[in-house]
């Protein structure tokens, strides 16, 4: 009886990782999204169980566009918050169908996972008081310099080092808000990161007018949905639904009402004009990885 | 998924991810593996120098805890209570956020040094608690007959009660002692870069983290058990025949 049952459990489970997507969705008739607690405007919690932001409403746009493919009258969604250590093995394993956070699309993911089309370019940011008289990467040499562990930032940084050979004195905050913490509270000079979570926790700060992004570009990042690999019909709709969205305008009207109107739950503004980066992103939609903008 | 394995990613350099000949940096560069060991013996310093602070302090509280002065009593269990009944991630965030706010001159105090203390005040607590109970576990009567033969109380304590005590309690110390290595791993929240803050880092960046966590796990392993077999001979060698664990 109970190895009827493992091997029944084992067809399961082989049949659920070999199918498509779309196979998967219709028979289960509920499609997972996998979202982030805290990824600033791109997706975050408002507590509930409910998850909002700039990229889980594209995800919402895409499911849309998946359910009409398919002709189901009904389709459930279900929220599956994920975080930068379990996201990538989460989408392989099947857990979640469509992860909508903020995950770098890189050539060593893709090897595990596929992209959608880029939707967001990221620039790394430096982040200083108004009175720190820092104003380019140049002055952050011997200066104390927060970044948060687990982050692209941290790389940035040490690839920063080695080019200019400067050298920061790094403190590792265990997430941003404790970045910020170290930043505000005076153990660290600068908090380099990407522009819109800097922009963000400066809105929500207890007193906005005493920080500012200052200086160059370190680092940009293209920022996309993830998906199964080798799945080409799901991509599809995925990347024509965005690609839709991109020529029709609408993402143009999602960017401004997630990063320049006040959004929940405190109604600040992350105040970020749409960047030339991703701009460009949106006029030649592709999913090409970071190194490729590196090399540009 | 064995076939998925990479165990390169070890010698892959942290700035190009290249793969480098010997498996070490060279000329400034570091590998993951340089990085590896470095964060290693982060984690070991740590944990050892939290361990001494521990030791000292947990057997001077649980000394005081079993005097016979009132007050002395009063300062090891307030002591104890106090570091044992706030969790180890709150303490070291009250260390390096908090009371540097009400303190400013600790602002200049590294981040390893408020650990070594925060972590070391923790665990003092838990041996301050098994001292005390190593003590107590012995019958009264030796404290009288110490006193009776003309010890002072500190005399007493040193001769007759804490060289039965102590070895008493080298096993729950033993665990103590085990424990603080992987207490240590909370070190990363404060910008420290021992193996469990290169286990994300390193992770994010390779997006290896399989193999790097299955890494950071056997160091960990490693390092816990390595004090335990020190424990288990000085258990060994201390041990007099006839007595507790003596037997054997």
């Amino acid at each position: 009886m109970n190895k009827t049952l493992i091997a029944l459990a084992a067809c399961l489970v082989w049949s659920a990782a070999q199918a498509d997507t779309l196979t998967k969705i219709k028979d289960a008739g509920a499609v997972t999204m996998g979202v982030r607690e805290s990824s600033g405007a791109l997706s975050y919690t408002l507590g509930d169980g409910k998850y909002v932001g700039y990229h889980v409403e594209i995800c919402e746009r895409v499911i849309k566009a998946v359910q009409k493919q398919l002709g189901l009258t009904a389709l459930v969604t279900r929220y599956q918050p994920v975080t930068s250590q379990n996201r990538i093995p989460l989408v392989q394993n099947g857990t979640v169908d469509i992860e909508c956070g903020s995950t770098t699309n890189n050539i060593a993911r893709q090897r595990d996972v596929s992209f959608a089309v880029t939707t967001y370019v990221e620039e790394v940011r430096i982040a200083t008081k108004v009175n720190s008289g820092i104003t380019g990467i140049a002055q952050l040499n011997g200066r104390k310099v927060a970044t948060t562990t687990g982050t692209t930032s941290v790389q940035t940084l040490r690839k920063n080092e080695r080019a200019s050979g400067m050298s920061f004195d790094e403190v590792y905050g265990k997430d941003h808000a404790d970045s910020f913490l170290l930043m505000e509270s005076g153990r660290a000079d600068a908090f380099v990161m990407d522009g819109q979570i800097l922009a963000g926790l400066i809105s929500k700060a207890k007193k906005p007018a005493e920080f500012r992004i200052v200086g160059e570009v370190l680092s940009v990042e293209p920022i996309a949905l993830v998906i199964r690999r080798e799945d080409p019909q799901f991509k599809k709709v995925v990347d024509a639904t965005i690609i839709d969205m991109m020529k029709s305008g609408e993402l143009a009207k999602l960017y401004d009402k997630w990063f320049l109107q006040p959004i929940p739950p405190t109604n600040t503004r992350v105040g970020l004009p749409l960047s030339e980066a991703t701009r460009a992103a949106w006029a030649t939609p592709n999913d090409k990885p970071m190194e490729d903008y590196a090399r540009k | 998924m064995a076939s998925d394995w990479d165990w390169q990613v070890f010698c892959k350099d942290t700035i190009e991810g290249q793969v480098q000949p010997g498996c070490f940096g060279s000329q400034g560069d570091i590998t993951y593996l340089d990085w590896l060991l470095s964060a290693w013996g982060w984690t070991l310093s740590v944990s050892l120098l939290a361990l001494v602070v521990a030791l000292t302090i947990g057997a001077l509280m649980g000394v005081l805890r079993t005097a016979p002065s009132k007050g002395l009593r009063f300062i090891g269990n307030a002591w104890t209570e106090l570091f044992r009944n706030i969790p180890l991630l709150v303490q070291v965030f009250l260390w390096y956020y908090v009371i540097p706010e009400l303190i400013p001159s600790l602002k200049q105090v590294s981040s390893f040094v408020l650990m070594v203390f925060a972590l070391g005040f923790f665990t003092s607590a838990r041996v301050a608690e098994q001292v005390k109970a190593g003590i107590q576990s012995l019958p009264k009567g030796q404290r009288h007959a110490g006193l009776a033969m003309g010890l002072t109380l500190p005399q007493t304590y040193r001769f007759v009660l804490l060289p039965m005590a102590f070895r008493i309690v080298i096993p729950p110390l033993t665990s103590e002692s085990m424990n603080i290595v992987k207490n240590s791993s909370v070190a990363f929240a404060i910008s420290i870069a021992e193996l469990t803050m290169f286990a994300r880092q390193a992770g994010e960046e390779t997006s290896r983290n399989i193999e790097i966590y299955l890494a950071v796990t056997a160091l960990y392993f490693l390092s816990a058990f390595l004090i335990n077999r020190v424990a288990l001979l000085i258990e060994r060698r201390v041990q007099v025949p006839g007595m507790i664990g003596g037997a054997r």
